[in-house]
């Protein structure tokens, strides 16, 4: 049934149990929030309602009402202009800040900060409640995250992220009424919970309470470092987001851009982790085929995503011996450059320093991980930064990005396909490795590339292709909660999948936790992935093996795929973990 | 109120009850209310336990104990003493009989004395309100507190002799 109501004299309709807030979007009225957000995708719904920036007047009621939470009712009369409306929300504000650090200038997220738009938008020019500032510790007991709870508003963002769409549950409100605070399990530091480091937490904080570990004065320091040989190497989707920190539309496709600012940056070779894609699926291939020739464990899952690896030790130790044991691609070239690159370039690994640049936090954690090195002094990756910190440093650097001339990756390693292009987005990885299964086990030409029901936002997509007279059943999930129902499933042997992409960040790394901040607009995200389709489409080639710098390796180096020395450099093993 | 016994009987008596359960994770309230009565208070390693066994992530069950004021993650004392903080005894002096207690005890309310004899906490009217300002001992009542050496001579008779 559809409800009559005015919101600031405009008449409207809409469906019974619409909030006031939403209805007033309809008409192009946007009340501002704070802790509200939805994310219908995602199936993500923080609605508690507790900040009370987004107050209206309703007409014959007392007390303002918090427009995200209140449905409208028939003949309602609503005024979001009114003085009192508006005073109270910037009081609403004027509260948060009370008591909030005064130390915009240098936080983190300073220009991309919700609660500072809000106070900027609100025309909050002076302060006037004196509020005791809370002297809470910093967590930087990770590699990934750095936790400020001084700067957190409590609007529980994160907490709904990380329990319902993630499922690892680290965060609670923790405490009743104003003294209400969220915390990890008894105030443990980050690194001592269950967390994955997949991001999502940092993506939703509307302020400047959850931030990456900023690498960033590392890498200056490495590339001013006339001793060491800097590489760099750019994830998949990073190309399509970077732009976005520059003013670009969001998609937009800026790989020779990002190549040529690099160079200026000063970085000695420019590499591609596309090139480790295409070698993943060689490897990831094969190691499935062996599998079912050999009578091994099914379902194959994926293991490029560091976060979905950390997830799988913790929630699923009786399961780790069904990833595939691949490193993820970054991992894989680090090792690569440090050892075949550095024997054809002559000198030592240890004056090498790799650094990657990925749209993920995670993977900050996993370069430390002690598995993926060779010894304890050259890790395989040495230091990794997000797209946001990379699009910092160019202009850091004022190098005027927009204006840059498309410049190309260094070869060998700077090589890369159609198929490796779209690991950035979910369902890229399984849909390259179709292609490459396709084609080997069947010695035909596969004509039509795309795998269309294997791309889109739903949470799990599945396909059963015919290749060589036997039925490949696969799936993909992204989105811990996701992985979580499929494991559950495979658990109690009710799954009959032979592969299985797992992604932690809804959409995959086009919305990893290091990308551009898209403060609650998903669209950006299919952008990026249509960017990666379009990226994928203008390749000459579109299929892993086709890769001659790929053949090469294994003719020169590696041998066989999933052979001995691949086994030595590109596999690696896990652990099992406690469930915090 | 905390039950006799080794850690690894409480942990065995604790782990019955879960299992004796149809629905786990539904009683998560039922059986902290258990597991404190086992203890006398949560500490983390039997939330996190808790947690395990219900398999529920322990920051929900953290969020929870912080949540419900009967619930305890501090260690009580042999003898709990309340101070009563209503209305009457408030008007009669209730801050100062806490802050004597205080003193004499060395610890703030909230607290438990190093030698796990006094925890001291307070509470809301206990309806003897002609005896104000009063603290309660153990669910004794003690009425007009007001000088410390009567403060003194309650606590004296809660101490083991010598
Ligand atoms: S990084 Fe991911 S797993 Fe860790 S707290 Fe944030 S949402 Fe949860
Ligand atoms: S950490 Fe950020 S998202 Fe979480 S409650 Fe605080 S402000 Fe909100
Ligand atoms: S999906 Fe991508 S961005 Fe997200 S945690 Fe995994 S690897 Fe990182
Ligand atoms: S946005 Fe409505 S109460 Fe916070
Ligand atoms: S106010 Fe203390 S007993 Fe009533």
């Amino acid at each position: 049934m559809d409800i009559q109501l005015t919101i600031n004299d405009i008449a409207l309709k809409v469906p019974e149990g619409t909030t006031i807030l939403e209805a007033a979007r309809t008409v192009n009225i946007d009340i501002p929030t704070l802790c509200y957000l939805k994310l219908n995708e995602m199936h993500y719904n923080n609605n508690i309602a507790s900040c009370r920036v987004c107050v209206v007047e309703i007409e014959g009621r007392r007390n303002l009402a918090s427009s995200c939470s209140t449905p409208v009712s028939s003949g309602m009369v609503v005024r979001t202009d009114s003085l009192r409306a508006i005073q109270a929300r910037r009081a609403m504000v004027e509260l948060l800040l009370s008591d909030h650090p005064k130390s915009c200038l240098t936080c983190a997220k300073n220009q991309d900060c919700d609660l500072q738009s809000l106070a900027s938008e609100l025309g909050v020019r002076h302060i006037s409640y004196e509020g005791d500032e809370s002297e809470f510790e910093i967590d930087m007991s990770s590699s990934s995250i750095v936790r400020d709870p001084n700067k957190c508003i409590r609007c529980r963002r994160c907490e709904t992220m990380c329990n319902e769409v993630q499922t690892v549950g680290v965060y609670s409100a923790v405490g009743r009424g104003f003294e209400t605070v969220v915390k990890t399990a008894f105030d443990l530091p980050l690194s001592k919970t269950a967390c994955t480091f997949c991001g999502q937490c940092i993506a939703v904080c509307p302020t400047g309470a959850l931030t990456e570990l900023d690498q960033v004065d590392k890498v200056w320091k490495a590339l001013n470092d006339p001793n060491q040989f800097v590489v760099v190497q750019t994830a998949p989707a990073v190309r399509v987001a970077l732009g976005e920190g520059f003013g670009l539309e969001p998609g937009t496709i800026v790989t020779g851009k990002m190549v040529a600012a690099l160079r200026r940056l000063g970085f000695d070779r420019v590499f591609d982790t596309d090139f480790a894609a295409d070698l993943t699926i060689m490897e990831e291939a094969t190691e499935l085929v062996h599998r079912i020739q050999h009578g091994g464990r099914l379902p194959l899952l994926t293991s490029c995503c560091p976060a979905w690896v950390k997830f799988f030790e913790h929630q699923f130790p009786d399961l780790l011996d069904i990833p595939s044991t691949c490193k993820s691609p970054h991992e894989m070239l680090g090792v690569l450059i440090k050892s075949y690159y550095a024997r054809t370039l002559g000198i030592d690994p240890k004056t090498i320093t790799v650094v990657s640049v990925m749209p993920c936090v995670a993977k900050k954690y996993e370069a430390a991980r002690p598995e993926l090195s060779q010894g304890a002094e050259t890790a395989d990756v040495d230091i990794v930064i997000t797209t946001r910190e990379l699009a910092r440093m160019i202009r850091e650097a004022s190098i005027h990005f927009d204006h840059l001339k498309d410049e190309e990756f260094d070869h060998p390693l700077g090589e890369s396909t159609g198929a490796s292009v779209i690991f950035g987005t979910t369902g890229g990885v399984l849909e390259a490795a179709l292609r490459t299964a396709y084609e080997v086990l069947t010695g035909e030409t596969l004509e039509k590339v795309e795998f269309e029901v294997l791309r889109g936002m739903n949470g799990l997509k599945e396909a059963v292709v015919p290749i060589a007279g036997r039925d490949y059943r696969a799936a993909v999930v992204h989105g811990l909660g996701n992985a979580r129902t499929i494991l559950e499933k495979i658990q109690a042997g009710e799954s009959d999948y032979d592969v299985i992409e797992i992604m932690a960040c809804p959409g995959g790394c086009i919305g990893g936790g290091g990308q551009p901040y898209h403060h609650g607009n998903l669209e950006i995200l299919s952008a990026r992935a249509e960017g990666l389709y379009r990226e994928d489409r203008s390749k000459p080639l579109r299929k892993s093996h086709e890769n001659p710098a790929i053949i090469g390796l294994y003719k020169d180096y590696l041998g066989e795929p999933y052979g001995e020395r691949a086994h030595k450099l590109l596999h690696t093993s896990y652990v099992a973990r406690k469930k915090i | 109120m905390c039950e006799a016994g080794t850690p690894n009987q409480f942990a065995q008596k604790l782990d019955n009850y879960i299992d004796s359960l149809t629905h786990k994770k539904e009683n998560l309230i039922a059986v902290l209310h258990y597991a404190q009565e086992i203890y006398g208070y949560l500490p983390d390693n039997v939330q996190w336990h808790i947690a395990q066994k219900l398999d529920i992530p322990s920051a929900t069950v953290y969020g929870v104990v912080s949540f419900y004021s009967f619930f305890t993650m501090i260690p009580r004392g042999e003898h709990v003493v309340n101070v009563c903080t209503g209305t009457a005894c408030f008007v009669r002096g209730a801050e100062k009989l806490k802050e004597e207690l205080e003193n004499q005890l060395k610890i703030k309310a909230g607290e438990t004395t190093p030698d796990n004899l006094f925890t001291l906490e307070t509470l809301r009217c206990v309806g003897a309100c002609g005896l104000a300002p009063v603290m309660i001992v153990d669910g004794k009542v003690h009425g007009r507190m007001q000088k410390p050496q009567d403060i003194n001579e309650v606590l004296a008779k809660y101490r083991p002799e010598g």
